[in-house]
């Protein structure tokens, strides 16, 4: 096994470029796992952490978006000017696993395995991320939910890396909630971020852990905007609200397996979502 | 967190909480783990496991395996010397299977290599062929006649029925249930690991082992290699937990089997998931229970069919039954009883000890049912208990009389006097609410509740097994040198043995000996018994030598050795003025004593049930304060109140630390712990689907040590390192019907069965 260990973005391009089979690492939390169980028996490796451009983070000129560099550790994102422009992000970040794996853990890890499991996706479906692929020679840029193909499945090219994502800074209420079996370190079994965009009168309800890739419940979404103003903060009716929850739950897909039930699943979902669009109109 | 009894006593003697010598090597990754031996020229070894639950062997080609360089020896059935099977009580498991594999993880053969990853790829590279049949993993089905047998001994480990007293007795109250348990994981940290370096020519081995017991180890060994017991020579390696899942062989037989094939040291440790395979678990269990009481809640009669699902092979299942069955009353009088407990045979992991041993099912049985009876006769679960609760010189539904110091009542009273936690602020931190930082739940979505568990539990081995503990005392120039056999698994007798030789003799300086099998056996790390036995042991020794240094000391200086004590650091005369260091009294003398501990003799039962088959009992108290959210069905446990019966504290901050141990582990098994499996495969043997407790699931902990010195106990000492983990259980769980009004009859409890 060869590990490529760049010191620049431009090298680590130019890496991928040439060996565009080789074996992505960046903090290794998912990747390290698998290879340890003999999941994945990686030949060339090229890791990311020495590639300073992609651990940092920047507001647009124009204060309407976040670039994220994919490899910024999610603890840089629990506190400070991300997680108050970001909030639903910051939420995300902190349940990621324990200090030591938000210390490595990473937008760019997220994205790369694709879990729906990921802590991080359901915030960047619900905020309509795009993301920036690179190789040495081209750019492109393509939305979180083209990204996403399936289950641990991306767009992501051979030779490409995952450079950042872009995140809008939205005027309304965003929030995360996630349930897992036990109080800290756990991967979720359903998670649900709900953003409502007040300038818009748009509302955004991604879910995570229900289907073979984050879900976005857009025939929900659409529903409500219709029932209440969504550029007003607005008490949402108790049958608007089950129906709304029950209307989200029937967007999930979830699967029973060791970590749940198909029924629990749904049923998580669709309190979550209620929880969190209470919040967004008592917050 | 937790509130324990500070004590200032200037030396580390009995009382004091004297510090593990062990303890800042353990957190600053210092202490040398089995897994972290390491041999000149050492080979690696590792096991290919059978994938299916059930499957004839038909061939096994090793062609292929051998040809991978670096490959030096691949190991079958027809490889074993001596005795082709092993196990603690029954000798039917094999070293390898060679006919039929009867779970997932059956060694099949092993390897020895250069490297972990040729080992990898020589076990890839060896081809066996299977006949798959269909598994058996219904332990009700298991039991049928007409059932295949998965072994030749049968489907059946034991029956044992418990029948005393009037069999036809109703009562005015009637409340009955079937409760379910799960298959709990030891889980311990340090993997199992092993180094075994072959004498030249192929005359014995030594060997360093992370287990339980290192004669009963010996003794295996011995047998499947044909060698006789003294060319197994064995000293423990530094072991990270055990809970009952080392006192089965796991790696010993292949590693020495290795080691003597290919005349170079072998190492072999297991990964975690492995580590899943490798090691016998909970019992999982069905327990019918009807009681029947007077209207004001007075127990008359036990009904109760227990049915333990011991897996493949018969491990410790027979005596964990005994257990179960001999415990179903739990600590409330009761004259009669018909119980029936069965240990079945079937195609899942095979099952034997963990902490509580068959008392964890038995007792999340019956105090299940305590509650339902308090609601029936309209009383407090406080109040059923008092009323029931069981005093010294109570017999047992086996016939038994409790000889043993029983306050149970005070347990329960000084476990309700305790302080309840203040109640959820409504601007609480998200980390103190259920979901933590998941912020899943806000105050307004949790309801409190509060559940109880009381348990009485066996101490030492049971049924006439005398299972002694021997230790070695040498005293010279004022140091101690103690040997014994006695495994450490992080239990504290590193620390408290030194305590016992300084109280008994005077000396501040106590040397440990390796632990090995130069010395007699010291029996198991297990059954609460090590405090009580290698305790009785080391304190035996040190008094013989105290002896042999008055009668120096008297002669010496013209004293009879009748009136000399050890006072502080000195030997000191009671009835005059001579006193003298033991320091300088031991100075150019040599004393050697040996002393072996016996607990008093105990019996079979009979085919009712009937007999004297236990040692001693201890009893504790829970009460349990947690929050849920009822509508998604989570829960975080909030405080855990306790007073445990312990005899006499030894070493105060020891024994806090087996009592938050064992609340953790029963907390565990309440709401997260459990290998789940889908006829006969496990489905998450890793740390990312097995959920333990974290730091944040962990309650705080109030615990009260009920000193009455028991005067079996050589120390006054009971046995604490399982009644922690048994009652908490069951009042995690009625804390959480408290607070939704679900019946919730099996643990561990998913958040499905709260809300769904």
């Amino acid at each position: 096994m060869t590990v490529l260990i760049p010191q620049s973005l431009h090298d680590a391009l130019a890496a991928a470029t040439a060996n565009p089979d080789a074996q992505i690492i960046q903090g290794g939390t998912d990747l390290m796992v698998e290879v340890n169980f003999n999941h994945r028996k990686p030949t060339d490796v090229i890791a990311l952490r020495r590639v300073d451009e992609i651990r940092n983070y920047v507001v647009t000129a124009d204060k309407k978006n976040v670039v994220i560099g994919s490899g910024l550790p999610y603890r840089e994102m629990e506190h400070g000017e991300l997680a108050q422009l970001l909030p639903a992000l910051a939420q995300a970040a902190r349940t990621v696993g324990s200090p030591q794996i938000r210390a490595a853990g990473s937008i760019g890890g997220n994205l790369g395995t694709c879990s729906p499991a990921g802590d991080a996706l359901p915030v960047l479906s619900a905020l309509d991320a795009v993301i920036n692929l690179q190789t040495a020679t081209t750019s492109r840029e393509i939305s979180v939910h083209d990204f996403m193909v399936g289950v641990k499945r991306n767009a992501r090219q051979p030779g490409e890396l995952i450079v950042s994502a872009t995140l809008p800074i939205i005027n309304g209420w965003q929030g995360y909630a996630k349930v897992g079996v036990r109080n800290a370190m756990v991967i979720s079994i359903a998670s649900c971020c709900l953003v409502i965009d007040r300038e818009k009168g748009s509302i955004g309800v991604a879910l995570g852990s229900v289907g073979p890739t984050i879900i976005r419940c857009r025939e929900t979404e659409q529903w409500l905007a219709m029932q209440i103003d969504l550029k007003n903060i607005s008490i949402v009716a108790p049958n608007l609200l089950k129906e709304f929850g029950d209307r989200v739950a029937k967007e999930s897909k979830p699967i029973d397996d060791h970590r749940s039930t198909a029924a629990y699943r749904r049923h998580a979902v669709a309190t979550l979502s209620r929880r969190l669009l209470t919040r967004a109109n008592t917050q | 967190m937790s509130n324990a009894t500070k004590t200032s006593i200037h030396r580390d003697v009995l009382g004091a909480s004297a510090l593990r010598p062990d303890g800042a090597a353990k957190v600053s990754g210092k202490f040398e783990f089995s897994s972290d031996l390491h041999a000149e020229h050492m080979l690696w070894g590792a096991t290919l496991r059978s994938p299916h639950p059930f499957a004839r062997i038909i061939s096994i080609d090793l062609s292929a395996a051998y040809k991978i360089d670096g490959v030096e020896a691949i190991i079958t059935a027809q490889d074993v010397p001596g005795k082709k099977t092993y196990g603690l009580i029954s000798s039917d498991q094999p070293v390898f299977a060679s006919e039929i594999v009867r779970y997932v993880g059956e060694p099949v053969a092993a390897v020895a290599a250069d490297h972990p990853e040729t080992c990898r790829r020589a076990l890839a590279a060896i081809k066996v062929n299977y006949e798959v049949l269909t598994p058996i993993t219904d332990a009700e089905l298991a039991m049928l006649p007409s059932t295949t047998q998965i072994h030749p001994d049968g489907n059946l480990f034991r029956h044992q029925r418990i029948i005393t007293g009037d069999q036809n007795l109703q009562g005015e109250i009637i409340v009955e249930a079937t409760y379910e348990m799960g298959m709990q994981d030891q889980a311990f940290l340090g993997l199992e690991a092993a180094l075994a370096i072959p004498d030249s020519g192929g005359a014995g081995v030594e060997m360093f082992v992370a287990t339980q017991w290192l004669h009963e180890d010996q003794k295996q060994i011995a047998a499947c290699l044909d060698l006789p017991l003294e060319k197994i020579r064995i000293t423990l390696g530094g072991v990270g937990g055990a809970f009952g899942a080392r006192e089965d062989i796991s790696l010993q037989v292949h590693c020495a089997l290795l080691a003597l094939r290919t005349s170079r040291p072998i190492k072999m440790q297991y990964g975690r998931e492995e580590s899943f395979y490798g090691h016998v678990h909970r019992h999982p269990a069905k327990i019918w229970i009807r009681h029947h009481a007077t209207r004001t809640g007075v127990i008359q009669r036990i009904e109760s069919r227990m049915v333990f699902d011991g897996g493949a092979y018969a491990s410790t299942s027979a005596a964990v039954l005994i257990n179960g069955v001999t415990h179903i009353q739990g600590p409330y009088k009761c004259l009669n009883a018909t119980v029936d407990g069965y240990a079945v045979r079937t195609n899942n992991p095979p099952c034997g000890a963990m902490r509580g041993f068959g008392v964890v099912q038995a007792c999340y049985a019956h105090e299940s049912q305590m509650d339902k009876l308090a609601v029936a006769c309209g009383l407090s679960p406080v109040e059923i208990r008092l009323i029931n609760a069981m005093v010294t010189g109570d017999k047992l539904i086996t016939g038994q009389v409790v000889e043993s110091v029983a306050p149970v009542e005070r347990c329960i009273r000084e476990t309700d006097a305790i302080e309840m936690p203040a109640p959820l602020a409504r601007n609480a931190n998200a980390l103190e609410i259920v979901g933590g930082s998941g912020l899943t739940s806000l105050p307004h979505n949790i309801v409190r509740g509060v559940g109880w568990g009381v348990s009485i539990k066996n101490l030492m081995y049971s049924e006439s097994f005398d299972d002694f503990a021997t230790a070695r005392c040498q005293l010279q120039n004022g140091v101690v040198n103690l040997k014994f056999a006695t495994v450490e698994v992080g239990q504290g007798f590193v620390v408290l043995a030194p305590q016992i030789a300084r109280s008994v003799l005077g000396v501040d300086e106590v040397i440990i000996d390796p632990v090995d099998t130069r010395i007699g056996s010291a029996g198991s790390t297990s059954a609460s018994r090590q405090t009580w036995m290698s305790g009785g042991a080391v304190d035996g020794a040190c008094r013989l030598v105290r002896q042999r240094l008055f009668e120096h000391v008297g002669t010496k200086h013209n004293i009879d050795p009748l009136r000399l004590v050890i006072e502080d650091t000195d030997v000191v005369d009671m009835l005059g003025d001579f006193r003298i260091s033991v320091i300088e009294a031991s100075t150019g003398v040599f004393i050697d004593e040996t002393f072996e501990h016996h607990h008093r003799p105990t019996e079979e039962l009979d085919e009712n049930g009937q007999g004297n088959c236990h040692v001693a009992f201890a009893f504790v108290a829970h009460r349990a304060v947690v929050d849920v959210d009822v509508e998604l069905g989570l829960v975080k446990v909030i405080q855990i109140a306790t007073a445990q019966d312990v005899g006499r504290v030894l070493n105060p901050i020891a024994a806090l630390g087996q009592i938050e141990g064992g609340i953790a582990q029963g907390l565990g098994l309440a709401v997260m712990e459990e290998i789940v499996l889908d006829n006969g495969k496990m489905r998450n043997p890793s740390f990312t689907d097995y959920l333990l407790p974290t730091a944040l699931d962990a309650p705080q902990v109030i615990a009260v040590m009920i000193e009455e010195p028991e005067p079996q106990a050589p120390l006054g000492a009971k046995g604490i390192g399982e009644p922690p983990c048994i009652s908490v259980t069951p009042a995690i769980a009625a804390a959480i019907r408290n607070a939704t009004g679900r019946d919730l009859p099996r643990v561990p409890i998913r958040p499905q069965d709260i809300c769904l």
